[in-house]
């Protein structure tokens, strides 16, 4: 099968989130982490426990399996910590912070945005990663306007013994911060990315000894993807070719 | 036996300037919208709202009634910002306290135990340190010696919430998926203020549901009002999902200045029977 689109390639990298995340929550925001998270579930991690979005875990064939309303999302849920978030954000830091809050200053913000949401309870209990569909200088910047999800820094200055940000999926590759002193690196680049555009498109300097390639679906991913999963390619609207 | 029948206005009447209200629901999900739409119509004001914010806060927003606000997210849910809360935000015309989500729920527990703070971690090295100087931490005494957050009561003077079915005594009921953080906002506060869809007989409650879906008892309760339709136009499932037109016709109108009087002409001036009056000419022009 050929003509495997970059939304493709980014479905597979969210899914790759998830390798080894084994019998726990995964709460994926944004539809192509939706995608890869049921990618992942039908293909090699199939304990992970899913939400429709509201207050039910669903099987992969769409049965009720569990009630889980938000009370218990924050009550108990996330303090327990057997859950992996993916969260948007606005902007992202190179200590890894992230805003979903607003931008410019606080007490008069130039754009206000949702607020910090679950980002610090999020960070400071469990695994989170970041999807950016649009990855960008403004997105990708020196310093966050206001930290909702925690990085590296604030989280070792404040204790948090369960603090885990694990990598960032754009449009364009894959980051995390795994450097020295979690230094931001690129992990790996999408097919038909250059090393160079990547950078160009971020603010602070990335770490780009160990690139490769995003790898590619495998023939059985995409017939997952192209006609069980989204058979509408909603996914090209998220990224488009 | 006491009957706590009301109507909205009976309740918003209760209100006095300055309070602190909670409102239940949860983003544009099972709000009670009809007791806000009765605080539009009141002189309250400067009150110190609470809330996991919809359209209740971009609303209240509009007409100015917000001194304060307590909130971890705005949010319509199918639209991603609330104009009018953004205006409010970009011209500085609230004050806020923002919290993480879990940490909001956190400051509730604390004020339905009557604990001076709950300990938790989410907000440390966050955003919500740095913006609420006023928080401070405690250390565990046991071993481990972990530092947490010390979250302070949150304090109700009044919780406004809508549920699906109620009594006259003020037992009610939640028929849909999810509870959201009613029960607390009614425990964290003074008095808790019911709307419903349908009053019915107390033997009723348990036909139409399981005994778990019983959400409040009456000891929480002063108030009931029955407002059918009164979550309009967020979500009151199974009675009814969000009237997605509808909100985006707010939304679309809250972004124009003379859009939003047209809407406040057509919508907001009138009593509670008017709304709905106006509501279903609005549906009928789809």
């Amino acid at each position: 099968m050929s003509d495997i689109t970059r939304a493709e390639v980014a479905v597979v990298a969210c899914a790759e989130l998830f390798r080894g995340d084994g019998e726990i929550v995964v709460s994926p925001m944004g539809f192509v982490p939706s995608l890869g998270a049921r990618l992942a579930r039908l293909t090699f991690e199939p304990d992970i426990l899913l939400s429709d979005g509201e207050a039910y875990l669903m099987t992969s064939e769409a049965v009720v399996e569990g009630w889980q309303p938000f009370r218990k999302v924050l009550d108990t849920v996330v303090p327990r910590g057997k859950r992996h978030v993916v969260m948007g954000a606005n902007q992202i830091d190179r200590e890894g912070n992230q805003n979903i809050s607003a931008i410019g200053d606080h007490s008069r913000p130039k754009k206000q945005l949702l607020g910090v949401r679950g980002g610090p309870g999020n960070t400071a209990n469990h695994r989170t990663s970041y999807w950016v569909p649009r990855h960008s200088k403004r997105v990708f910047v020196d310093q966050v306007d206001v930290v909702s999800g925690v990085g590296y820094a604030r989280a070792r200055a404040a204790g948090l013994r369960h603090h885990d940000v694990h990598r960032v999926v754009t449009d364009l590759g894959v980051l995390d911060f795994g450097g020295e002193d979690h230094a931001p690196r690129l992990l790996s680049v999408h097919p038909g990315v250059s090393v160079d555009e990547v950078v160009a498109a971020t603010s602070f300097p990335l770490s780009t000894d160990d690139v490769t390639e995003s790898r590619l679906p495998t023939e059985s991913e995409l017939l997952l993807i192209r006609h069980s999963l989204d058979p509408k390619s909603v996914r090209d609207k998220e990224v488009p070719s | 036996m006491a009957d706590k029948r009301m109507t909205p206005d009976e309740i918003v009447a209760e209100l006095t300037d300055g309070m602190t209200i909670g409102i239940g629901g949860w983003g544009s999900r099972r709000k009670p919208m009809a007791l806000v739409r009765a605080i539009l119509r009141s002189p309250v004001k400067d009150l110190t709202v609470v809330s996991y914010g919809g359209p209740d806060v971009g609303l209240l927003a509009s007409a100015g009634k917000i001194g304060h606000l307590v909130f971890g997210f705005v949010t319509l849910d199918s639209i991603p910002y609330d104009p009018w809360f953004s205006r409010a935000r970009e011209s500085g015309t609230i004050a806020v306290t923002e919290y993480d989500e879990g940490v909001l729920g956190t400051g509730l527990s604390a004020a339905a135990q009557r604990l001076p703070f709950l300990p938790t971690r989410a907000g440390l090295g966050s955003g919500v340190m740095d913006l609420n100087p006023s928080l401070r931490t405690v250390r565990s005494p046991y071993d481990d010696a972990e530092e947490l957050l010390a979250v302070p009561a949150l304090k109700l003077d009044a919780a406004f919430v809508h549920l699906n079915r109620a009594d006259a005594r003020g037992n009610a009921q939640y028929l849909g998926p999810d509870p959201y953080f009613d029960e607390l906002f009614a425990l964290a506060a003074d008095k808790c203020y019911v709307s419903t869809e349908k009053i019915v007989d107390t033997a009723e409650l348990t036909e139409a549901g399981p005994v778990q879906s019983l959400l409040l008892s009456r000891m929480l309760v002063t108030g009931v009002a029955e407002t059918p339709n009164g979550a309009h136009f967020t979500t009151a499932v199974p009675d009814y999902g969000r009237d997605e037109r509808f909100q985006r016709h707010y939304a679309e109108a809250a972004k124009d200045p003379d859009a939003w009087r047209v809407f406040v002409d057509r919508f907001l001036s009138g009593d509670e029977a008017h709304y709905q009056k106006a509501v279903a000419g609005f549906g009928a022009s789809a």
